[in-house]
């Protein structure tokens, strides 16, 4: 399906999502209380289909954070983007790992990295940072590391 | 180390397997939770190579962070430094010359075939066979040989830039090819004697750490571990990029789903490497091999995602930038990192001798996967 | 002692002197143990990341390692007696990698093998979860530069540690005098 289809097809499942020109791919915004149904949706809607998770991961700008999801289906061969803001202060978002398996390793990774609380994930704990680095989030624009950083 | 208490009874017992062991090939740690000899539960524990590389390049500008993406995964390091470079390309909507853009895909061909047989020595001396380590490095010196003439390095060569390659391909680039190639076609066959038609060699492969198609698309497994189980994800098919929609090859595609099938994916995707390069090898067009960009180069605000298929599978680089020479945020979608988490799905049921046979199936390098 | 001058020494320690009947060899003992240990050094298979490929490499038949005593790689550090650091070292791996030398039994030495290993390397500037050298840890013998070094450094390598250890000046040999008690 080409954009403009996508587009009519998903304002139809959840009206309130906004769109964002000028990328290779559709870009969809969304808030953070709305994407786990329309998550399924887009995992179960036989026209969209969009069954592969092939993306996952966490952007800081600076006054907030934004989840960024690739999706594509390997049925119909379409692709989407789905961005997601996230208040700086709390960042908590529903998983969606019981939808695409995938989606465990990476949000365990944004955990870690970005302090991003996925709730209702099976198993969220570090899974690349050494013991003890739990709250040193160590993506943010503003971690300081003065021991092990050597800056250029 | 947090117990899963749901799956773990008394009498269990967990093992660690690694960091330090010869069939982990890099430092991947598991733990194994084992009711005698059956599995139970597999528990990777990354990040014992972590260096820390997408904080890195948001310090570096857009020539220098190639070098660094070599090592990621140092197997297919053209692979990689060329997925870089097609994402600044894109960003900066730079036109790559023909004859660059060949000279690109014989070195991704090339890189692939030595990660190929790297990748056959080092299973079969997991399995406990010693002889064709010796065979697949043969192979790979040669390769090596071929390589160093031109890019200047053995294993993590930076020769693919922004805009093109390095520098040109040495005068003796073609003919030595061309002797690679001949000598290549026989001693394939060897392989097939040595270790796929071997009895012993097929019991412990068939029908050892199944994955069906539908888990493997959840799992976001990719590249030959996906296509052994009939999912169809060749990006060089799927979304062509430079000449790959000029030259015909195939892509192989298994539906057993076991080890078996994503060994001989392997094994016939060497020959289908070999095709390519036949096929271009004589016909290398003349012309530039870098187009002319500015010294210092700045991405235009936006977001950049480019596919390319490495031997392991999709490596997506997704940059964000914000106007400045160096990139706001880069992540490295790497193909390890969704195949390994197929693994625990795999292994449980089977014995732990299987273990070592299903990582191997699944082609992991480490450092691709800590990042 | 310069480790140089070891280089015009005979490689078989000892002197031979004709007799009827047979010959005898004259020699000092620690000359004797020091050229055993030097050709038959057993590497541990300690492979990181990239390093590790140059370290197969000079294990397989075109750079054989095989040929200067090291034969047999083993799993194990209980039954090894060189360590080849062969990859970047971080915060997480730091930990195993004291232990692994904690568990070899002495003599052993260590061969710090390529720009990681040595300070860091490549990933010196900004990360913050890389040790900037191995030596960080443990106490290094021979350092091999490159990136990776190519099989030919790495039997430099080799030979160098073979060299220092018939020489005497490794760290288990050299002996320092007690001061005097007045």
């Amino acid at each position: 399906m080409r954009n403009e289809e996508l587009k009519i097809k998903i304002t139809e499942l959840l009206p309130m999502a906004s769109f964002e020109e000028g990328g290779e791919w559709l870009n969809i915004n969304l808030d953070a209380n709305d994407w786990l149904p329309f998550a399924r949706q887009m995992r179960n809607n036989e026209a969209l289909f969009f069954d592969y998770l092939f993306c996952l991961t966490c952007i800081d700008w600076k006054a907030h954070l934004t989840m960024v999801y690739h999706l594509s289906s390997t049925k119909y061969r379409h692709t989407v983007v789905v961005k997601i803001k996230l208040d700086r202060a709390k960042p908590e978002i529903e998983t969606v790992s019981r939808i695409w398996k995938t989606a465990e390793f990476h949000e365990r990774e944004v955990y870690e990295m970005f302090g991003v609380n996925f709730l209702n994930h099976p198993d969220l704990r570090l899974l690349i940072l050494p013991d003890g680095w739990e709250g040193k989030n160590p993506m943010l624009k503003d971690f300081e590391d003065p021991i092990n950083m050597i800056r250029l | 180390m947090i117990e899963d208490t749901a799956i773990t009874e008394k009498g269990d017992l967990t093992i660690n397997i690694g960091p330090q062991h010869p069939a982990t090939h890099g430092v991947l740690h598991l733990a194994v939770t084992l009711n005698g000899e059956t599995i139970k539960k597999v528990e990777p524990h990354l990040g014992y190579i972590h260096r820390s590389i997408e904080k890195m390049c948001e310090s570096l500008t857009y020539r220098q962070f190639i070098y660094v993406t070599s090592r990621m995964d140092y197997l297919s390091a053209h692979i990689n430094n060329h997925a870089c470079a097609l994402c600044v390309e894109k960003g900066m909507q730079i036109e790559v010359p023909e004859r660059a853009q060949v000279i690109r895909v014989l070195m991704d061909e090339l890189t692939r075939i030595a990660s190929h047989e790297l990748w056959w020595g080092a299973m079969a001396m997991d399995l406990g066979a010693f002889t064709p380590f010796f065979h697949a490095f043969r192979e790979r010196e040669t390769i090596n040989d071929i390589m160093e003439e031109t890019c200047g390095a053995r294993l993590t060569m930076n020769y693919m830039v922004p805009g093109g390659v390095m520098a040109d391909i040495h005068p003796n680039f073609q003919r030595k090819v061309k002797d690679f190639i001949k000598l290549y076609k026989q001693k394939i066959k060897e392989y097939d004697e040595l270790l796929t038609g071997n009895i012993i060699f097929q019991n412990r492969m068939k029908g050892i750490g199944y994955l069906s198609a539908e888990d493997a698309i959840s799992y976001g497994c990719t590249g030959p571990t996906a296509r052994g189980s009939g999912v169809s994800s060749d990006i060089r098919k799927l979304y062509p990029y430079e000449v790959y929609d000029k030259i015909s090859f195939d892509e192989i595609l298994e539906n057993e789903g076991d080890s078996f099938a994503r060994y001989l994916v392997r094994i016939r995707e060497m020959n289908e490497s070999l095709k390519i390069i036949e096929q271009l090898i004589d016909h290398i067009p003349e012309g530039d091999y870098q187009a002319k960009t500015k010294a210092v180069l700045k991405l235009p605000k936006g977001e950049f995602y480019t596919r390319v298929e490495t031997a392991r599978g999709e490596l997506g680089v997704y940059i964000v930038s914000e106007g400045a020479t160096t990139p706001y945020r880069i992540k490295f979608r790497s193909p390890g990192f969704s195949n390994l988490s197929a693994l625990d799905h795999m292994a449980r049921g089977s014995k732990l001798g299987d273990l070592v046979a299903m990582m191997g199936t699944l082609d992991l390098v480490i450092p691709d996967i800590d990042r | 002692m310069d480790i140089k001058s070891n280089i015009e020494k005979k490689d078989f320690p000892g002197q031979i002197h004709e007799a009827p009947g047979g010959g005898i060899v004259l020699s000092k003992l620690d000359e004797i143990i020091n050229w055993a240990r030097s050709n038959s050094l057993w590497p541990l298979t300690f492979a990181t990341s990239c390093c590790g490929i140059e370290m197969m490499s000079v294990a397989a038949a075109k750079y054989d390692f095989s040929r200067f005593g090291f034969e047999v790689a083993r799993a194990s550090p209980r039954q090894a007696d060189v360590i080849i650091i062969a990859g970047t070292i971080v915060n997480k791996m730091a930990p195993v990698l004291k232990r692994l030398y904690d568990q070899m039994a002495d003599p052993k030495y260590v061969i710090a093998m390529g720009a990681c290993a040595i300070s860091g390397g490549p990933f010196f500037y900004n990360t913050y979860s890389v040790v900037k050298g191995a030596d960080h840890i443990i106490p290094v013998d021979v350092y091999v530069a490159g990136c990776p070094p190519r099989p030919e450094a790495l039997l430099n390598a080799l030979i160098t540690l073979q060299q220092k250890i018939k020489s005497g000046l490794t760290r288990e040999q050299i002996k320092v005098p007690k001061p005097e008690h007045k």
